[in-house]
């Protein structure tokens, strides 16, 4: 659809060398009644199916959690994967980009040849991502006495001072902060994946109860039971599988503003870590923010979504409001966000699944409800109704922008292979 | 050696070897806000830790900080998370830049102090006193006790000092 308007002739860091060849899920759903264990397999298996891959195709093995998931040797061990590498590393959004980035790494060391990431999780029926549960009640000490003494704890009790300062510096509105919801809300209407199909309005979203102002319930994420995968390999063997592959263009994990112990001391506080990533993406990826075809901007709240587009470019600092609302991230606009309907919608798998999202983009293969010709393939409309396609026509070059909290970000650039 | 309290009905704790942790709320047992003061630079920090965010120093001395200053910004909680809370919503989690090193070391930095808006004798703001305050308010702390050798540094509206017209809240009330 575009082409790259940056200077792109000087090989940067690995750009291009990289590519993701599968990608797979479990169904989004609350009460799994799975462990992660059997989710995580799942996921795996489904993403191996995708690339058309065997046990021995893989021999690398990366996941992030919070300590609420089952490491890598038991999933390798359920599918008889031998692994030359794996690591478990603790985390939560921000995490994909980055163990992406980690895997490139160990596979340009030699340490194996292709890496299968995943992240397992039963957000809604066992360790529940809101904070809920057993842990809102443990003791307070140490550092959390700064924090959690103040009810200060949840993911939205934590950002809600950025969102907040954001509206104050630059009259930034709840009513277009709830476009984010209702646009998303379209795009998951037309996944069959999604775990909420239902469209929403602004009203919908500025009259529902308020969970920590500036957050309505409707500007929050769901809480799901889930695992995501894909699998990563070199870009001369990428071709050797079933699937266009998505090639790297360039990747950036859990970059972070300064004092990022306490990161409300630095700086405007209504800027976030994209402001420092963006000047590791961009270079590296050889293009720019108006290259960029679809992007995929973590939606644990509505605010993240709009802080993290802003702070990578696609708009002036401070416009984000303008950005968000003005119906460009919607499909049939100018550059769509969250096409599967995203955190808000689809299902929170701490960011996995707007790579996944891309990804099939990037393949132009999508699943939404266009009719299915004679190779099963989805003959896609771009009619972007409800109930109908969630395909981007010809996308060549996506974003992901994945979000830990205001202080860190990763994020990576995709090309169609 | 460690201390144990409780505040709000949660159980609160420090660990012997969180030497920095121990000695501030030990300060603020006696209702004395200190602030590490680095020997190297100068600059004071918050919250506690080991080294000079700007100079690397491990060299400080706790110092006597004026406790006052202004709302930066806020979340106000109507949906409590912590069993502790949840009958005080909705409630206010401030950050209130101290009047102290504002603009310092860069003009976009500050000491921003965590807090929840109290009464002056350091109960959890009723709602009208919640809808008084916003970003630009005037606050002063006050020291809500919470066992031997430990108390909880809170924010309470400053009304000798003058207070803006109208201080900047969320939209919707």
């Amino acid at each position: 659809m575009t082409t790259p308007t940056m200077d792109a002739s000087t090989e940067r860091h690995l750009r291009d060398k990289y590519a993701i060849v599968g990608v797979g899920e479990t169904t989004y759903t609350r009460g799994s009644g799975r462990t992660t264990r059997a989710l995580g397999t799942w996921a795996i298996k489904n993403a191996m199916e995708d690339a058309g891959m065997g046990p021995g195709d893989i021999d690398g093995m990366l996941s992030y959690s919070n300590n609420d998931s089952t490491p890598s040797p038991m999933l390798a061990g359920d599918l008889g994967i031998r692994l030359n590498f794996y690591m478990d590393v603790y985390g939560g959004g921000s995490s994909t980009e980055a163990l992406i980035g980690i895997a490139i790494g160990v596979i340009e060391a030699g340490m194996c040849n292709t890496v299968a990431i995943f992240r397992s999780m039963n957000g809604y029926s066992q360790v529940r991502i809101g904070g809920t549960g057993a842990r809102a009640a443990a003791p307070v000490s140490g550092d959390a006495l700064h924090a959690r003494t103040y009810g200060w704890m949840s993911a939205g009790q934590n950002f809600s001072q950025s969102f907040m300062r954001h509206m104050y510096d630059y009259g930034t509105t709840p009513e277009q902060l709830a476009m984010v919801k209702v646009i998303h809300s379209e795009h998951a209407s037309n996944n069959p994946k999604a775990y909420y199909k239902q469209r929403y309005t602004v009203d919908d979203v500025v009259n529902s109860r308020f969970i920590v102002k500036p957050l309505h319930l409707l500007d929050c994420c769901v809480e799901t039971d889930n695992a995501t995968a894909i699998i990563v390999t070199r870009a001369d063997r990428a071709y050797d599988w079933r699937h266009t592959p998505a090639r790297i263009l360039s990747v950036v994990g859990r970059c972070c503003k300064p004092r990022i112990d306490m990161h409300y001391q630095h700086g405007p506080i209504s800027t976030v870590a994209g402001h420092y990533a963006k000047d590791i993406l961009w270079p590296n990826a050889g293009v720019g923010p108006t290259d960029v075809d679809v992007t995929g901007s973590y939606d644990a709240f509505t605010f993240t979504t709009m802080l993290q587009l802003e702070d990578y470019g696609f708009c002036k600092k401070g416009e984000g409001g303008d950005y968000v609302s003005s119906g460009a991230m919607r499909l049939g606009g100018e550059r769509p966000n969250n096409t599967s309907g995203g955190h808000l919608c689809e299902g929170y798998t701490h960011g996995m699944n707007m790579v996944i999202e891309n990804v099939r983009q990037l393949r132009g293969d999508v699943d939404d409800y266009c009719p299915q010709g004679p190779d099963g393939k989805r003959q896609h409309t771009f009619d972007y109704n409800e109930g109908k396609c969630r395909q981007v026509n010809d996308v060549g070059i996506t974003a992901n922008l994945g979000w830990a909290m205001p202080g860190t970000g990763s994020a990576m650039v995709m090309r169609k292979g | 050696m460690a201390i144990t309290g409780e505040y709000l009905g949660m159980p609160v704790a420090i660990d012997e070897l969180d030497i920095e942790n121990l000695e501030y709320f030990r300060y603020c047992a006696q209702h004395d806000f200190r602030l590490q003061k680095c020997q190297s630079c100068g600059y004071l920090r918050y919250p506690p830790g080991t080294a000079c965010p700007w100079c690397t120093g491990m060299e400080f001395e706790w110092t006597a900080v004026e406790p006052r200053g202004a709302v930066y910004s806020y979340g106000e909680v109507h949906h409590a998370i912590q069993p502790a809370f949840r009958g005080h919503t909705p409630y206010m989690i401030l950050l209130v830049e101290l009047d102290a090193q504002r603009g310092e070391p860069s003009p976009d930095e500050g000491l921003r102090v965590a807090g929840n808006l109290v009464t002056p004798d350091g109960e959890l703001a009723p709602p009208e006193m919640v809808q008084r305050v916003g970003v630009g308010s005037r606050l002063r702390m006050v020291f809500v006790n919470a066992g031997e050798g430990i108390a909880i540094p809170q924010w309470t509206i400053d009304e000798a000092a003058p207070q803006p017209e109208r201080p900047w809240r969320y939209p919707q009330e």
